[in-house]
């Protein structure tokens, strides 16, 4: 797919997860024990041959240009294409401050008129799935489409948890006929993955015809607006998605990784998932560690048990302690006889000997980065 | 080119026999070490956080692994504009080619190399040994005795002085003798074979060494006695800490199980001082509900469902349901099925097991039966052994005799 390029949006600030969001966008969360949300959609393009990718950035982007630096690890140090890295700038005609996606877009048109690809895939970065857009892009040029959006059919989803989407309905052809942005009440389970693909000439006339009259939002403003003008058309993701919108399905789909079903999905079916080498040393596991069901990166050293977590790279886990249904972020250290069960713990945490912390399933306890307890 | 103050030369380029079928397609240097590493990775690493960034490596034997695993020399942080890290294979000249002959050879073949960076110091280096080191205070060392050439020793255990190139030394170090392999040790300072040259003096004696016909063109054998000979400045470095030759069986082996220690002598979690590799592009290990793992190593795209003890996994090993692996080393992508199991054993990369398979099994009990290289079992790379495989303890197996080799029992 070297006639195709790709753009992430990763400016979403109209989710928030508290306390994991402060210092971060969603796109840079640590997600499966040694990865940031953005990893996927990114490792996705690269895996479907996209060499050409600009990153648009709006709040806390620090830690995400850190993250990915020249584009190394993804292969994406090209003298031709490669990585961009877009953040928001102040000109005549530019606040720098994004009122919506199609105002980034704007922002950025001279990165993208520049580029000399035909077809552009636009991703968000609150869903993480594995899939190439090859098949997704065949399909859109067998099917003569003017904008493919990819979907997923959502059928366990509960009623809030969609009316939180954008949802389609399509035809037998699949063409969307309609489109509703967090609807109150959900008619559709077929929840947008914010993954579009678009002929370049078509998006970039649409951004500036968008942009001229004051509008700003992509789902709104050019997709609801043109149902009919333009063949919108529907392409099913049919493996696994998460959706991460709350601190509630960050923890839910964290864990959701511990399903092989999943983890096959995300890791091994459409290709390796890069992401920021640490060079840590492999995982030890004491005399008296014990470890069930759970995933556990590089540098960890465990000591104490280990049940149904995520652990991600150099966690330590002291003698006697006990851990239950957790996730536990880059270098948290967990001391002696500490029982912990249903917690999230941002990076660099430290729990002190002999102390508990019990959260519920669905309202689990989030300690800050950097905290002591 | 700018001039570099030291260049290093890494002797890559032995064979390492006695590593059996784990060198059988591979230099000693690409061998796997300690759950991600390659024993490559450890001078290379020393290097970079030494300071030295200009390194020739020079291969020989089945180099196809070892050249694609250093690359442009990334992952150490040795892709530079200038210096870096570079191959240097034999090759042909103008009117004949040959093969490196030995240690000093295969230097020597390679000045023009060295000349272009015009360095006042050459580093020598080998390609087997695990261990951390500072060469910049060797070399700060050096500078300051004002040697010509400076060895790196290690304090053996006397019993063992006898199997090691022995230094006699004064009490400043100055070398006064040297004996490979002495009957009756009156020193117990060890060479390292690491050596710090300067290298218009090296050049001299590499190009005189050249001219001698009964010469084996080894820098132990050659080199070093003559320079003593002619009263050359010889010090030796002292070196303190964790410091493995790994070219045998039974040491590589050794030398893995030491990482498992609680307090391991050898720290690879200092962030000052990281030793560096390709790292493999997997997901965190999983362990699944059932599974047991208890003072072992695992990284990352490891599957346990079974019983892991004492044992260092690599990348994308894993252990079915059932099985028990207990005091072995699972190299890279080794595959074990259900209910195998597998005892004092290396597993090189690669190599799937199937299910019901008894390896190296000894009916004792012993919790960390003590080893000689001979009881270890080891199995070469790429190999597929049906379910119900059996072999007994001390074996090495490849794809050439692993059918012949299956016991009854």
């Amino acid at each position: 797919m070297r006639d195709t390029m790709g753009i992430i949006y990763t400016g979403d600030s109209n989710i928030s997860l508290q306390e994991l969001t402060l210092r971060r966008s969603i796109a840079a969360l640590p997600f499966a024990g040694r990865y940031r949300v953005i990893d996927f959609t990114l490792s996705n393009m690269i895996n479907s041959g996209i060499t050409n990718v600009g990153i648009i950035t709006q709040n806390n982007y620090h830690s995400l240009m850190d993250h990915l630096d020249s584009g190394k690890q993804w292969d994406l140090d090209r003298k031709s294409g490669g990585l961009f890295i877009l953040p928001p700038y102040v000109s005549h005609d530019n606040t720098g401050w994004y009122r919506g996606e199609v105002d980034a877009f704007h922002s950025n048109m001279s990165y993208i008129r520049r580029s000399s690809q035909t077809y552009v895939v636009i991703s968000g970065s609150s869903m993480v799935c594995g899939l190439t857009f090859r098949k997704a892009m065949e399909f859109h040029k067998e099917n003569l489409a003017d904008i493919t959006v990819v979907y997923k059919e959502d059928k366990d989803a509960t009623k809030e948890e969609l009316s939180s989407h954008t949802l389609i309905r399509t035809d037998e052809n699949h063409r969307i006929w309609d489109i509703e942005v967090k609807p109150s009440v959900p008619m559709s389970d077929k929840v947008s993955m914010e993954m579009y693909i678009i002929d370049k000439k078509l998006f970039e006339y649409l951004v500036e015809e968008c942009a001229a009259r004051g509008q700003y939002d992509f789902s709104k403003d050019i997709l609801i607006r043109n149902l009919d003008k333009l063949r919108i058309l529907g392409f099913e993701h049919d493996g696994y998605l998460a959706k991460i919108d709350s601190i509630h399905s960050y923890f839910k789909t964290n864990l959701e990784m511990l399903e092989p079903e999943n983890f096959y999905d995300l890791f091994e079916k459409s290709g390796p998932i890069y992401t920021k080498v640490k060079d840590e040393v492999p995982a030890r596991y004491g005399e008296n560690a014990s470890a069930a069901n759970s995933l556990v990166a590089d540098g960890c050293i465990i000591d104490g048990v280990v049940e149904n977590c995520v652990l991600f790279r150099g966690v330590k886990v002291g003698k006697n302690a006990y851990i239950k249904d957790s996730i536990i972020m880059q270098d948290s250290e967990i001391q002696e006889r500490v029982i912990l069960d249903n917690v999230i713990l941002d990076k660099n945490v430290i729990v002190r000997k002999g102390k508990r912390l019990m959260g519920q399933e669905s309202y689990p306890v989030v300690i800050r980065k950097h905290s002591v307890l | 080119m700018v001039a570099k103050k030291c260049v290093a030369m890494l002797l890559a380029g032995g064979q390492g026999s006695r590593l059996g079928v784990l060198t059988k397609n591979t230099a000693k240097p690409a061998v796997p070490f300690g759950g991600k590493y390659r024993i490559i990775d450890f001078p290379l690493s020393n290097c970079t956080n030494s300071g030295i960034d200009t390194i020739g490596v020079l291969t020989q034997y089945k180099p196809l692994k070892l050249n694609s695993y250093i690359g442009i020399g990334q992952p150490w942080d040795l892709d530079r504009l200038n210096g870096g890290v570079t191959i240097l294979p034999p090759y042909m000249k103008q009117t004949a080619g040959e093969w490196y002959s030995g240690t000093a050879n295969a230097i020597c073949q390679n000045i023009e190399f060295i000349e272009a960076y015009n360095p006042e110091y050459v580093l020598i280096l080998s390609g087997d040994q695990i261990y951390k080191m500072d060469y910049s205070a060797m070399l700060a060392f050096h500078e300051e005795k004002k040697a010509d050439v400076t060895i790196a020793i290690l304090e053996v255990p006397w019993e063992d002085a006898s199997r090691f190139g022995i230094m006699n030394t004064d009490e400043e170090n100055k070398v006064y003798e040297f004996v490979e392999k002495p009957k009756n040790p009156i020193s117990n300072k060890a060479s390292m074979g690491i050596y710090i040259f300067n290298w218009k003096k090296l050049r001299q004696y590499l190009m005189e060494d050249q001219r001698t016909p009964s010469s084996s063109n080894d820098f132990g054998k050659d080199i070093i006695p003559k320079m003593l000979q002619d009263g050359e400045q010889m010090y030796a470095f002292p070196f303190k800490g964790y410091w493995r030759d790994v070219g045998t069986i039974q040491s590589l082996w050794e030398a893995n199980m030491d990482l498992l220690e609680e307090s391991s002598e050898l720290d690879l979690y200092d962030p000052a001082w990281r030793i560096y590799s390709r790292n493999p592009v997997e997901p965190p290990h999983f362990i699944a509900r059932g599974a047991n793992v208890k003072s072992c190593i695992i990284t990352e795209g490891g599957m346990i469902y079974g019983d892991v003890n004492h044992s260092v996994l690599f990348a994308g090993v894993t252990v079915g349901k059932g099985s028990r692996v207990r005091n072995s080393i699972l190299m890279p992508n080794v595959k074990i099925g259900e209910n195998t199991i597998i005892e004092n054993a290396i597993i090189a990369e690669n190599t799937v097991i199937g299910d019901n398979c008894y390896i190296g099994y000894s009916t004792s009990t012993q919790e960390k039966p003590s080893m000689d290289g001979n009881d270890i079992t080891v199995i070469g790379e790429n190999l597929t052994l049906p379910s119900g495989y059996k072999l007994d303890k001390g074996i090495m197996v490849d794809s050439e005799n692993f059918l012949s080799f299956q016991a009854v029992i």
